[in-house]
């Protein structure tokens, strides 16, 4: 079957609205949907699950929520590792307290408080923009940072000062702590993640959506259209915020096991950032896309380094992840500012038109 | 936009907007200095004067972007000091831009519909859904904004991201975000800038039509006097801040003060 649009005529604007309007697309994701619910638990080895499925669905989930500040909204933020630590503190504080809750609930809940933080961090953005907003951000980062190692309270005062995650349960199975089987830790994530993508794209694609890109692209002219830009910017602090919270709270409790506040310094912040630059400005499938690149190289270039046999330590290895993500930022940055989701759409209008360019 | 008056359209219907000695100062420069004009309903009202003179600032006050530091705006009755941006486009006050001001990153379908903001009620609840109300919402103003697709016949651009486009059709998109607002005083920054004849005279017609049909009230800065004559019922004159005539375009053209102004006499 030929991805194309002939034939596939809209009979109604609700179908032209669709999110998916071609039908290749929309059997593409299902496909893709099946493959990540029923192949990857069958199938995957359970290195692949912990070590490459999990993280890439978290990293895109926080590539996501800093996409809808800074892709979209048009705001740098740097407080990403802060806000996803937020999440984290509080997921830890709410299941201890209340340890008879499901901790699915928590993890949903604890978005809501990196959501205050992120709108008390964002009321700057009244008054301030670019730059200066990005140090307001910068300064929360660094607040934070302070707050999860100076308050013990944040760990129940544990000696390690590192949240523990305890075993919680869902209909008895385990899904967090020592015992939760990979399998059963992935398909929470992917659910989680799988139910805010869809929000997201929800929003994006509506009035919502288009008040924020609005505000990003000539924020005078949206004003002077009725788009109120404080609330509009807010918004869009709170919501990123959630998104990065829940992430947070996703990585400690169903990936990491435990972890310690240096989790969510201000490398998480960069390491969140750039796959966003890369994957793609202003787009949801790029967030995932620049999760996969980001995170999946230093994994694919170990892997040609032992393939090919070559004698390099593995602090060379790191030292030349770093090197290409930077030369690759750089190289994005110039040519192609709209990153890897602007190569995809590319290759998706090639094919639409394919074999006839013209 | 609203339903198609058919009542013969009578040129001088009460006052729409008044602006009263307004003034407006950037530091030292005195972009205003004292003007007073006034907009009727329906009317389609030029604003004219060399470069610098302080229309586009006009503009700005209007529409509550720029806060006079003396003056009065009446609009609909309600005289203030100030308007406000949110209260301008709320009260139906819609605005084109000299140098275009789309949102650059949006395709025209999305710049036009974004036009439809204040239209749109459907809380952040049903957002989240986007099945139901929102999307039901969402396809009644796609209707809508359709209709002014096809009035600037931009059918073949709807998708493209508005940066792409040539400045010609940028203008045609920016005057259909306009028009989404269903606005009851559109203004129109220099609408013809950098447009060759044809492109102009298309503008022509789509500005004319929007008056005839919609009884939309249209404040105008427009240089070519041709255009002007043409379009507009009245016309005021601003020269360095000062309002120097005001009146139809057959009295403004004759003015010794215009033809000085426009000439270069040094006053
Ligand atoms: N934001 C601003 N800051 C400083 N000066 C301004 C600003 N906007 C306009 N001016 C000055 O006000 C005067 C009138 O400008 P403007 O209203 O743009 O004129 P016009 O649109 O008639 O060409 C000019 O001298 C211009 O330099
Ligand atoms: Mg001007």
């Amino acid at each position: 079957m030929l991805y194309r649009e002939a034939g596939q005529f809209k009979t109604s604007y609700v179908a032209d609205q669709a999110i998916f309007p071609i039908r290749q697309d929309r059997i593409g994701l299902a496909v893709i949907l099946i493959a990540a619910f029923v192949g990857v638990p069958l199938f995957g080895s359970d290195f692949f699950i912990s070590a490459v499925m999990v993280p890439l669905l978290v990293f895109s989930l926080a590539a996501i929520g800093l996409n809808i500040l800074t892709g979209y909204t048009g705001l740098l933020s740097l407080g990403t590792g802060g806000f996803m630590g937020v999440g984290a503190f509080a997921c830890y504080k709410l299941t201890t307290v209340f340890p008879d809750v499901n901790i699915i609930i928590w993890v949903l809940v604890s978005g809501f408080f990196s959501c205050g933080i992120g709108i008390l961090f964002g009321l700057p953005s009244l008054r301030i923009k670019g730059f200066y907003l990005a140090v307001a951000t910068l300064s929360a980062q660094f607040f934070l940072d302070w707050a999860f190692v100076r308050i013990p309270w944040l760990v129940n005062n544990n000696t390690s000062g590192a949240i523990e995650v305890p075993t919680r349960t869902l209909l008895g199975i385990p899904v967090t702590g020592p015992t939760a089987q990979p399998e059963v830790r992935y398909l929470v994530i992917l659910s989680v993640v799988t139910l805010l993508t869809v929000i997201a794209s929800n929003l994006v694609h509506g009035r919502i959506g288009r008040s924020w890109m609005a505000v990003r692209d000539m924020d005078l002219a949206a004003e002077l259209m009725g788009i109120r830009l404080y609330r509009t910017k807010l918004l869009a602090f709170a919501v990123s915020s959630y998104y990065c919270g829940v992430a947070g709270a996703l990585m400690v409790f169903f990936w990491y096991g435990s972890a310690e506040p240096a989790v969510f310094g201000i490398d998480q912040s960069f390491f969140i950032l750039f796959m966003v630059i890369i994957g793609g400005l202003g787009s949801l499938v790029g967030s995932f896309f620049g999760a996969a690149l980001i995170y999946g190289m230093p994994i694919i270039l170990k892997g040609v380094v032992a393939m090919v046999g070559l004698q390099i330590t593995p602090a060379t290895v790191e030292h030349l992840t770093f090197m290409t993500v930077g030369a690759l930022i750089i190289l994005f940055l110039i040519i192609e500012p709209a990153g890897l989701a602007r190569l995809w759409q590319i290759g998706k209008q090639k094919l639409r038109v394919w074999p006839f360019p013209y | 936009m609203r339903a198609p008056d058919d009542t013969p359209k009578s040129r001088t219907g009460d006052v729409l907007l008044s602006v009263e000695d307004v003034s407006l100062a950037f530091g030292g420069v005195k972009a205003i200095n004292g003007v007073s004009f006034d907009i009727r309903q329906g009317e389609i009202r030029a604003i004219i004067g060399p470069n610098g003179a302080g229309k586009t600032s006009m503009l700005n006050v209007i529409n509550g972007f720029y806060h006079p530091q003396q003056g009065r705006i009446t609009f609909k009755g309600r005289t203030r000091a100030k308007m406000r941006p949110y209260e301008a486009a709320a009260g139906g006050i819609a605005r084109t831009f000299q140098n275009v001001a789309l949102f650059r990153g949006m395709s025209a379908l999305d710049n036009i519909m974004a036009g439809r903001t204040l239209k749109m009620k459907r809380s952040m609840f049903w957002h989240l859904l986007r099945f139901g109300p929102a999307m039901r919402e969402e396809v009644e103003h796609r209707h809508f904004v359709e209709e002014i697709i096809d009035f600037l016949k931009i059918q073949e651009i709807r998708r493209t991201p508005v940066g792409r486009l040539p400045y010609g059709l940028q203008k045609r998109v920016e005057l259909g975000r306009a028009l989404a607002m269903e606005p009851e005083l559109l203004l129109l920054d220099e609408p013809m800038a950098g447009m060759n004849l044809e492109e102009k005279e298309d503008m022509s017609r789509f500005i004319l039509d929007v008056n005839d049909y919609y009884g939309t009230t249209i404040a105008l800065i427009e240089h070519d006097m041709g255009v002007v004559m043409d379009l507009s019922d009245r016309v005021v004159v601003l020269d360095h801040g000062l309002k120097i005539a005001d009146g139809t375009p057959a009295e403004v053209m004759k003015n010794q003060a215009v033809i000085d102004a426009y000439l270069g006499v040094s006053h």
